[in-house]
């Protein structure tokens, strides 16, 4: 890595601006999420809306797609490198003295939650792809609502979308501060940061949650 | 009180360590580890052993020479405090006590508990210092105003002794609360912003090349500082290098 990414600072500070993005993109997502649970129409003219308008799928889309990739790329990249930076072990090493388990344990959340986008995107985007630019189906705006209530049926689905979820919460509960922190961030305002970030990591991997339950048993 | 106590000994920097077992009896719970320490080596001479090498200085807290891993954390298990002020009273009758040099690719081992800190010296060297014009015409410091603000968080700052506990209980074995403080306490104040943009370019180029790891904010080295540097310092170095970046 070369020029303004060689350097450490520049890594956490590109990080924490893949993060916050990232950020954004769940209130999104979580949002047009809720609009199922409320309207079914609703749900279908968004997601339509999401689906074919050219701005978001062809200019958002591959910008939300190198972001993930990005953050996730660059999280491998660091934890190699700080491994790296300790070539002999601790015999006794107190971790939880001194910090909390998410934010030392950020490598193993993500990749919970990696795990879990490969399988989110084999079950709704690659489906997607496949309607509209492989098999070229003719669009149907009203099709969404039913696709998506009958991938909760399997409870195996809602069981392992909940287990990343809960992860994705871990991993926010640190993220969200930590990110504010890396782009240098740290002043009076920064308890409002921590409790927004707190609450924020709860409420949006729980509302994710809620509505995959709630397709679950209301299918 | 009697204690086992496990300690990696480890010859030179090229030989393999490993930890060893000792037994030391009588240590009063009024003692200072490092006297406890005194103890075990005065022990081991007595029966013609090697002593056990360790860092150690002004035993006042002042001077962050003396560093150790005890049972898990840097300085031990009591807060706000050097090895030396750490008293034997933490502990109890019959424990068993690790203890292991700072552990950093950074901080190779010279010999048993004593490592080499001049990585901090180097990163220092690289910027952490100012230039004054000593041809008799030299401002006094008082001289120019400085907020009452400004002034208390680089004395803070400033309070960083360098013992490099920051660097041993981070998971990354990253140097950023040190170089944080170094950069903080001069860019906080006139003196310090002539060369802020080089200064804090150079420091950053200089802990990356010494192999110290990345932060990823675990707050675990402000945690551990015997001084409490606080991670504002960090968050102060990454707004510097930043802007000094952009600046080019």
């Amino acid at each position: 890595m070369s020029g303004f990414l060689s350097s450490s600072i520049a890594r956490k500070f590109a990080m924490a601006l893949s993060a916050l993005f990232l950020i954004i993109f769940l209130i999104i997502h979580l949002t047009v999420n809720l609009t199922s649970v409320f309207s079914e129409d609703v749900f279908n003219q968004l997601s339509h809306f999401m689906g074919t308008n050219p701005l978001i799928q062809f200019g958002l889309q591959p910008v939300l797609i190198i972001g993930v990739i990005f953050h996730f790329v660059m999280g491998f990249v660091l934890e190699i490198r700080n491994k790296g930076a300790r070539d002999v072990k601790y015999v006794n090493f107190k971790g939880a003295a001194n910090s909390t388990w998410m934010s030392r344990n950020m490598i193993y959340s993500g990749l919970a939650i990696l795990a879990f986008l490969v399988i989110h995107f084999i079950d709704f985007w690659l489906p997607e792809m496949n309607y509209k630019y492989i098999e070229g189906l003719p669009a149907d705006a009203t099709r969404y609502y039913e696709e998506l209530q009958h991938k909760f049926v399997p409870i195996w689905r809602v069981a392992a979308y909940s287990v990343a979820f809960v992860l994705l919460a871990l991993h926010l509960l640190h993220g969200f501060q930590s990110a504010f922190q890396s782009m240098g961030f740290n002043n009076k305002y920064s308890s409002f940061v921590k409790a927004l970030g707190k609450w924020y990591s709860i409420i949006i991997p729980a509302g994710f949650i809620f509505v995959t339950l709630y397709h679950h048993f209301n299918h | 009180m009697n204690l086992t106590l496990k300690i990696w000994r480890q010859k030179d920097s090229k030989t393999k360590g490993q930890m060893v077992e000792y037994k030391v009896t009588d240590i009063s719970e009024h003692m200072s580890f490092l006297e406890m320490m005194d103890v075990l080596n005065e022990q081991l001479v007595a029966k013609n052993e090697e002593p056990v090498a360790f860092d150690h200085d002004c035993r006042e807290g002042i001077c962050g020479m003396c560093s150790l891993h005890i049972n898990g954390e840097a300085h031990g298990p009591d807060r706000g405090i050097t090895t030396c002020q750490l008293h034997m009273r933490m502990f109890h009758d019959g424990e068993t006590i690790t203890i292991e040099p700072w552990r950093a690719k950074a901080f190779p081992v010279i010999k048993d508990l004593v490592v080499d800190r001049t990585a901090f010296e180097r990163i220092q060297q690289a910027g952490g210092y100012i230039s004054v014009n000593t041809s008799g015409n030299t401002q006094d410091a008082n001289g120019i105003p400085i907020s009452k603000h400004d002034a208390d968080k680089a004395m803070d700052a400033a309070a960083c002794i360098g013992c490099g506990a920051c660097v041993a209980s981070c998971k990354n074995s990253s140097a950023m609360l040190f170089v944080g403080a170094k950069v903080s306490q001069f860019a906080l104040l006139p003196q310090g912003k002539v060369e802020a943009t080089e200064r804090v370019l150079n420091m950053v180029k200089q802990m990356d090349e010494e192999g110290f790891g990345n932060c990823t904010n675990t707050g675990a080295c402000e945690v551990e500082c015997p001084k409490g540097i606080s991670l504002e310092n960090i968050a102060r170095m990454n707004r510097e290098y930043l802007s000094a970046s952009m600046k080019g």
